[in-house]
């Protein structure tokens, strides 16, 4: 396994994606995936938290004292994720009223506690904010892709911040707004990449955390 | 009185917390495998829940607003429940060795189920009073346990039924998950 800076960015894209892979984090990624905005822009939120709490774990890593790193890892998130959510009140506001009480949610994403708890308190800083970044793509892209399904199959089109991006003629099935779809789209997701993986009797990555 | 029924049929059944909401996958999905640590899990949920939401709504109020630092909401609520779960651990081993070793396990996962967050942060939004607080947290706890005690029945049913293989596990789960979603859906429109 290549252990270069490119592999700690990349790895969280695929071999190690958050969402699908370790099944982490799943609370967001279900309750705001109703349209691509609202993942966007959970996604961006949660990278910026990630990448910020990364970054300060590592650079605080030989000072945190073993006992008591718990407590530190969840002040830090939670301090950047009060930046994250004033911020979002200020420049965003319709974004925040959409996604609602997830945004202060994102500290007990179990995400970026493991991202903190497994890497950051164990690597040098720069590869910790490139393992934030990664993960934080990752974690986008999946919310993404559950996001852009739900609204197509939803609503009957797409659209990104306002503007159409297309319409497709089919007969809007409300139940994948709601609830339900998000469930039986994540478990028909996640039984689609356990196919695959059988397929290609792969056994390294992706032990499915029960 | 009609208000505080609404908030506990409303918290069970119309929005139940794991099923509409969302909030508390991790131990729905993780510990659903057998109906025992289920309930024990449960019960533990509504135990904390109760107590997260009267702390929490009295350090706002008494605390945040007074001082006019809601802001720090966030951070001051995670550290109150990280503490509060702590507590509860070291009182029941002291005082109830039995409910102790009945809980153990699960408390410590309490404190990062989004289940007690959420709950302190709608307890803010919906600007709910102290009675109606400690209500709400009580019976999210309620629903929790119903919706968790639900699928650990049917999961250990799953376990002896025959599922494609790339559905086995999580997967299924989920589908199942979906299926119980759908039922409680049927609640929505009794509360408004």
């Amino acid at each position: 396994m290549k252990q270069g800076n490119l592999w700690e960015l990349a790895k969280g894209l695929f071999k190690e994606n958050p969402t699908f892979c370790l099944v982490l984090g799943l609370c967001p990624t279900l309750a705001v995936s109703t349209s691509l905005d609202n993942a966007i822009g959970m996604g961006a939120a949660a990278t910026f938290v990630l990448l910020g709490s990364n970054i300060m774990i590592s650079a605080i890593r030989k000072k945190t004292p073993d006992q008591i790193r718990m407590p530190i890892f969840i002040v830090v998130i939670a301090s950047f994720v009060t930046i994250a959510s004033l911020i979002m009140q200020a420049y965003t506001p319709a974004l925040n009223k959409a996604l609602g009480i997830y945004v202060p949610l994102i500290v007990v994403n179990c995400i970026i506690m493991a991202r903190a708890e497994a890497f950051a308190c164990k690597n040098n800083v720069i590869k910790s904010a490139l393992d934030g970044i990664g993960m934080g793509i990752g974690f986008t892209m999946a919310l993404s892709l559950i996001g852009i399904i739900r609204e197509i199959l939803g609503t009957g089109s797409l659209k990104l911040f306002g503007i159409n991006l297309f319409s497709v003629p089919i007969e809007p099935a409300m139940v994948f707004i709601l609830a339900p779809g998000a469930l039986l789209l994540m478990g028909l997701l996640l039984a689609l990449f356990a196919h695959i993986r059988n397929r290609k009797y792969e056994k390294t990555c992706c032990e499915v955390k029960e | 009185m009609e208000n505080l029924l609404a908030i506990i049929i409303g918290a069970i059944f119309v929005n139940n917390f794991i099923l509409t909401r969302f909030l508390g996958l991790c131990p729905f999905f993780g510990v659903s495998k057998k109906t025992k640590p289920a309930l024990g899990m449960g019960i533990a949920v509504i135990f904390v829940l109760t107590l997260a939401s009267t702390a929490t709504w009295l350090a706002y109020k008494l605390i945040l607003v007074p001082l006019n630092i809601q802001y720090l909401k966030i951070i001051v609520f995670i550290l109150i429940i990280a503490t509060l779960v702590q507590f509860v651990e070291l009182f029941l081993k002291k005082a109830n060795p039995i409910l102790y070793k009945a809980l153990g396990i699960y408390l410590p996962l309490i404190t990062t189920n989004c289940a007690v967050l959420g709950v302190a942060l709608l307890n803010v939004q919906e600007n709910y009073s102290f009675i109606a607080s400690v209500v709400f947290g009580l019976s999210a706890g309620a629903g929790f346990t119903l919706a968790l005690l639900l699928m650990s029945g049917i999961r250990e049913r799953l376990e002896l039924s025959k599922v494609p293989k790339a559905f086995e596990g999580l997967p299924i789960a989920f589908i199942v998950a979906a299926l119980m979603s759908m039922a409680f859906l049927a609640f929505s429109g009794m509360i408004k």
